[in-house]
């Protein structure tokens, strides 16, 4: 048991880009937008962090260059996303293609971009990543939690999260009592790329000392499953990134456990689609995902 | 007043028409792609040297002809073909199959097993390994049909998992075959590659082998079932309209799991073919190919038509042949990704001229009613 305790701290590492992902993908489905883009968007934000930081620390900057990197990463996240927002929303486009696009066009750039930067298929190492606290845990814990509180704050409490919730549910009747519903699926978008981004800046500075190809490894399409398992709601979402994310943490170090070590460590890797397939069966005939999810809003027509 | 209306339908005509759309979109791309190298201090005229290299063996520096390149485009486009016929098998019954690379993945997989414990009898062996990775491929896909059909769960949220767990059980499996390292089997017995002698010889010794009869056979099957029975009848009508459907008495969600298994039946002969046409030995993947994720490019490209289907993987082809001569030649072969996604985000703008055409015509016909 003590060395489950001991791994607190590498699942909440884990756990906490999966998290943050997953909440932006929830309140982008919430408001009618499906985005699976979300491992594109991770993608991009972890490699503009990671070329930030080790930029600046070559310059110099020192302790503020982590915190600055990972805004650029979620800033990165927000102008892909837009890419999104502008087919999917203003131009009527298929939400799935459009995501494919992104995802497909975030595998290319990043790497062209390092091509560009470092000429090499991965951005160079950084020297120094984020730094944990006394507890042994990355600010990124703190970062996720600030974030599933703030997006359930504004998602129940304030009048924005209603009508957010609204065009997700019904847009035409949202639409007709005054709702500007295209504005609010941007903001909704936009929001998503925004902690995509973040949580890629998170999990270049927190695990890994470069970002390359396999940096993100699926953990956008683990946050889409985390929005769905979690049945579209912040408590769920944040137990099932809790449940995927330690998943996720077995599959590295199962290892210290001789109960598991039988197990071949792609089980534990395979658990969260496995999980989120049985569920959504499980779940047919129930409505709980957001009605209008995926659908283009046409003002007018029914 | 006259010729600007004759441009205008002329315009229109094009825009109406999805081919011309979709050699826009591919233009569209490419331009997009070529100002980003030149954006980055590369001389882009490099880029189309590689391509024209790729495309027809030709090599503009030297003079040079060597038909090996047109072999490579062919046989690299093998794989990008049958991945698009699955996803454009997919959409005509108005199903998005994101699921080709894992469907691709477990044909790949099944490939290898038989290729290394397979009985090695000429031919029979390849022949064996290929129907194998064709039938789980079509399992794998069906099973995404039946959750659909029975359990109304999204084939885009299922085969997007259907994905990774195909990746994690390929790797469980060919850890264990014979010969396994970490990333890869031993090397596979003679009987069970694809090499074709003559495909070799006449190209001057490329990978092209097999596979691409196989590729031109799927094509034609494609093309048969789709537009040549009642099966594939049913499956373009459920596309269209699934309620008009069933009332006209089509077997709706048998139409769906069937769709989905003919899908994935491609995306695993693709996995097959890659897995014993391009290397001596086994993979033990760690990440995705991508050949299914292309396929949705290619087969939005296609317009989910059996020939434009075929042209657009070989269009893809030809990009991926060419990403080790553009390195050659100091431009990031990624270029070719960033091309590949940016048509793909032109396809998906495709719906604006669908607004553009709706709100033209609107125009007209208020200019008709207000000047008469």
């Amino acid at each position: 048991m003590n060395t489950f305790f001991g791994m607190i701290p590498s699942i909440l590492m884990i756990v906490s880009p999966i998290l943050i992902t997953a909440v932006g993908g929830m309140i982008c489905e919430k408001s009618g937008v499906v985005n699976i883009a979300l491992e594109g968007l991770m993608g991009v934000g972890a490699c503009a962090a990671a070329a930030a930081h080790v930029l600046m620390e070559a310059a110099g900057v020192g302790l503020p260059s982590i915190w600055i990197s990972l805004a650029i990463g979620a800033l990165i996240g927000v102008a892909f996303s837009v890419i999104h927002a502008f087919a999917s929303i203003s131009l009527n486009a298929n939400q799935t293609i459009s995501g494919t696009g992104i995802n497909l066009l975030a595998d290319g750039a990043t790497i062209f971009a390092a091509q560009i930067l470092f000429s090499a298929d991965r951005t160079r190492e950084f020297r120094m990543g984020m730094q944990t606290d006394s507890l042994g845990i990355y600010p990124t814990a703190y970062i996720a939690l600030v974030v599933v509180v703030l997006a359930w704050f504004m998602l129940y409490k304030l009048p924005f999260g209603m009508h957010l919730r609204a065009c997700g549910e019904h847009p035409h009747a949202a639409d007709s009592v005054g709702i500007n519903v295209k504005r609010i699926r941007y903001i909704a978008v936009l929001i998503s790329g925004l902690l995509a981004g973040l949580a890629g800046g998170c999990i270049v500075l927190t695990q890994t000392i470069q970002y390359t190809s396999n940096t993100i490894n699926g953990r956008g399409f683990i946050a889409l499953a985390a929005v769905s398992f979690g049945r579209w709601r912040p408590v769920g979402v944040t137990f099932a990134a809790f449940l995927f994310g330690t998943a996720q943490a077995f599959a590295i170090i199962a290892n210290n456990f001789p109960a598991l070590k039988a197990l071949p460590t792609e089980v534990f890797n395979i658990l969260p689609y496995i999980i989120t397939l049985i569920a959504l069966v499980g779940f047919s005939g129930r409505n709980y995902a957001p009605q209008a999810n995926g659908k283009v809003y046409v003002k007018g027509a029914s | 007043m006259l010729k600007t209306e004759r441009r205008g339908s002329f315009m229109g005509r094009m825009l109406a028409s999805e081919g011309a759309v979709s050699v826009l979109v591919v233009l569209l791309g490419f331009l997009v792609g070529t100002i980003l190298v030149a954006l980055v201090g590369k001389n882009p005229l490099n880029m189309y040297k590689a391509i024209l290299q790729a495309l027809s063996g030709y090599n503009i520096d030297n003079g040079k002809m060597n038909v090996r390149y047109i072999g490579e485009t062919l046989n690299y486009a093998v794989p990008f073909i049958l991945c698009g016929l699955s996803m454009a098998f997919a959409a005509r019954a108005g199903l998005f199959n994101i699921g080709g690379e894992g469907q691709y993945i477990v044909g790949l997989t099944v490939a290898q097993m038989v290729a290394l414990l397979g009985p090695q009898i000429p031919v029979f062996h390849w022949v064996l390994a290929l129907a194998g990775a064709t039938v789980i491929g079509a399992l794998w896909g069906g099973l995404v049909g039946v959750l659909k059909a029975k359990f109304e769960v999204s084939e885009v949220v299922s085969t997007i998992m259907l994905n990774y767990v195909a990746l994690y059980v390929s790797r469980m499996v060919c850890l264990r075959l014979p010969g396994a390292t970490t990333y890869k089997t031993a090397n596979f017995p003679e009987s069970a590659l694809l090499t074709n002698g003559f495909f070799q010889s006449i190209t001057n010794g490329s990978m092209l082998n097999h596979g691409f009869f196989l590729m031109l056979a799927a094509v034609v099957i494609y093309w048969f079932i789709m537009e040549k029975t009642n099966l594939g009848f049913g499956l373009r009508a459920t596309g269209f309209n699934r309620e008009t459907a069933r009332c006209s008495g089509i077997p709706v969600v048998k139409s769906i799991a069937v769709s989905m298994a003919i899908a994935g039946a491609f995306a695993g002969l693709a996995g097959g073919i890659v897995a014993l046409g391009s290397f001596r030995y086994g993979r033990v993947l760690s990440g995705m190919d991508n050949y299914g994720f292309n396929g949705i490019a290619v087969a939005l490209v296609g317009n989910s038509t059996a020939l434009g289907t075929m042209l657009a993987g070989l269009l893809f082809g030809m990009l991926k042949n060419a990403q080790a001569l553009m390195q050659g030649k100091q431009i990031p072969k990624e270029i070719t990704f960033i091309i590949q996604g940016l048509i793909v985000v032109f396809i998906a703008l495709r719906s604006a001229i669908a607004m553009y055409l709706d709100w033209r015509s609107k125009r007209q016909l208020q200019r008709e009613v207000l000047g008469k």
